[in-house]
């Protein structure tokens, strides 16, 4: 499969603190693509760069063909990818329904606002995503759950061709797992690519094709979920043998 | 849409005919006075209330709006028209280079800058001779206007249409994408960024509005008094009125600066012609303490909240 996302030897420093350490990863198009490690271990700083949020210090982001490590996030997202952040930041002065409409007239649209329907196009999503009977209301009156999903409907709402869902189900009850992990499952089938950022290891497991495990900035070890867990580094970095 | 356009026309016409039915000129000082609060919180607004970034600096632009018109007046003797135009362009791009400086940085590194901005233009002004430097500048009206019976009753009209084009750009703002960007950046400009929102671009846009609104509200301050000089040009009251105003109206709709417009204006003039001009400003900095603490989100919030609880 062609690889929609590479990242060659990625760095980023925070002052003397090194997060991300020559760090390559290929993501193929259409994967469900898991990462995992302990906290601190640079997984969100990982994201942060690939979605422009920060920039990195040293390699390379090619998404699509295209370098894309000098471009601001709202560029990267007009190109294809969406992230959910791990702590959700709805857009608290609106609506559910106008959180995704934000995306609509932003990335998919411009140009063609005065004949699109935003509205409903908004409204489909939310359905799809379960959160239709929510639409008008305010988003700072949501519940943990449904502002995770909030914040994957508003990814979605970009049309990308590469989700991240950076711990979308922390903290989440194990029926509200497997609701997201529906979710996600559904738009894989789509033929989104997604990236799973995750701590619920069933939810890994069960979901990802492959895996990689970071630990201090650097990529410790990658492969099925099966043979993930059975590594030895990752069990001493992460799941605590 | 189409009721706006009607509400816009009448007052306007209003502003028109009140000089058959009302004669002293005290009036429309009074009156001239309410609308250029009501440009300047309006013009605030669209980047402090919808957008999320503090202008401090209010008087730096209104007092560029100001004595780029009155520098063109006494070189050129330029209409008052091409005046305002001037003023709001000068002001836009003070906006607009403020924000090139400091809007890629988030947060309260732009009402920095607002601050330092309106003291050193304040001393280049105070330097400046052409315009009369610290001792001011006096201003010899034009004569006659025609339709108007004195130049008073003909700026109170002029500005009257500024507050009109203000509020239509405030509201047109709000309602369209382009708001609803702005409010995303307040919300959570990262998200927003994520969203595919150029927060850089709108703040930018948003800056340069605001400055030219603001700019166009100073530029015929100096033909009200008949003289300018810097320090009331560049007053810290109309930064603080700049803002106080919508905090105290609410700053999620464009009507919010209006009323609070409106409210603080006639209160003000009422205590400095009732008090002393002193009180005034003392009222203005209690009333923003008092709903800083009890109803940040303005009237329209309390409004908001009655309504609600009435339901």
């Amino acid at each position: 499969m062609a690889s929609l996302l590479e990242v060659k030897d990625l760095s980023k420093k925070f002052g003397g603190f090194t997060a991300l350490d020559g760090v390559s990863v290929d993501v193929a198009k259409g994967e469900r693509f898991g990462l995992i490690g302990p906290n601190g271990s640079g997984k969100t700083t990982l994201i942060n760069c690939v979605s422009g949020v920060l920039d990195n210090d040293g390699g390379r982001i090619v998404f699509g063909g295209e370098e894309i490590s000098r471009l601001p996030a709202y560029q990267r997202t007009r190109r294809g990818i969406a992230r959910s952040f791990q702590i959700p930041r709805p857009f608290t002065s609106m609506s559910v329904l106008e959180n995704l409409v934000v995306p609509l007239e932003y990335v998919v649209h411009r140009g063609s606002l005065h004949i699109a329907d935003t509205g409903a196009e908004a409204m489909q999503i939310l359905r799809g995503i379960g959160l239709a009977d929510k639409a008008d209301t305010p988003s700072n009156q949501l519940s943990q759950v449904e502002l995770r999903k909030l914040e994957l409907a508003r990814a979605m709402a970009a049309r990308p061709q590469l989700l991240i869902s950076d711990e979308a189900m922390a903290g989440l009850s194990a029926n509200e797992v497997s609701e997201v992990l529906e979710i996600l499952f559904k738009l894989n089938a789509d033929g989104i690519t997604v990236i799973m950022i995750e701590h619920v290891m069933q939810a890994v497991m069960k979901f990802s094709q492959r895996v990689i495990c970071l630990d201090a900035g650097k990529i410790i070890c990658e492969g099925t979920p099966a043979s993930i867990v059975q590594n030895p580094d990752v069990q001493r970095a992460y799941l605590g043998a | 849409m189409k009721r706006f356009l009607v509400g816009a026309a009448v007052v306007l016409a209003l502003a028109a005919t009140l000089p058959a039915l009302l004669k002293l000129e005290y009036y429309y000082v009074l009156g001239y006075t309410v609308l250029q609060f009501i440009i300047m919180a309006t013009a605030w607004n669209i980047l402090g209330g919808f957008a999320g970034y503090v202008n401090f600096g209010s008087g730096a632009f209104f007092a560029v709006g100001a004595y780029t018109a009155v520098s063109l007046y006494k070189w050129l003797e330029l209409s008052l028209g091409l005046q305002i135009l001037a003023g709001a362009a000068a002001a836009g791009l003070l906006g607009l280079g403020v924000g090139l400086l400091t809007l890629r940085l988030r947060g309260i590194f732009f009402s920095i800058a607002t601050i330092a901005i309106t003291i050193i233009l304040e001393t280049v002004v105070l330097n400046w001779t052409y315009v009369g430097g610290a001792k001011g500048l006096p201003i010899l009206r034009p004569t006659a206007i025609p339709l108007f019976e004195n130049y008073t009753q003909w700026l109170f009209f002029v500005m009257a249409a500024i507050a009109v084009v203000a509020i239509a750009a405030a509201r047109y703002i709000q309602s369209s994408w382009f708001g609803r960007g702005l409010r995303a950046i307040r919300d959570n400009e990262g998200a927003a960024e994520c969203s595919g929102v150029p927060t850089l671009k709108l703040k930018l846009v948003a800056a340069t509005i605001s400055g030219s609104l603001m700019g166009a509200a100073g530029a015929p301050y100096a033909m009200l008094g008949s003289f300018i000089e810097p320090n009331s040009a560049f007053s810290l009251n109309h930064a603080v009125n700049a803002l106080a105003m919508p905090i105290i109206g609410g700053t999620a709709h464009w009507i919010g600066p209006v009323i609070g417009a409106v409210l603080l204006g006639s209160v003000q003039q009422i205590v400095t012609v009732t008090v002393s001009s002193e009180m005034n400003v003392l009222v203005v900095g209690v009333l923003l303490v008092v709903f800083v603490v009890a109803a940040p989100e303005g009237i329209l919030g309390l409004v908001k909240r009655w309504r609600a609880s009435s339901k």
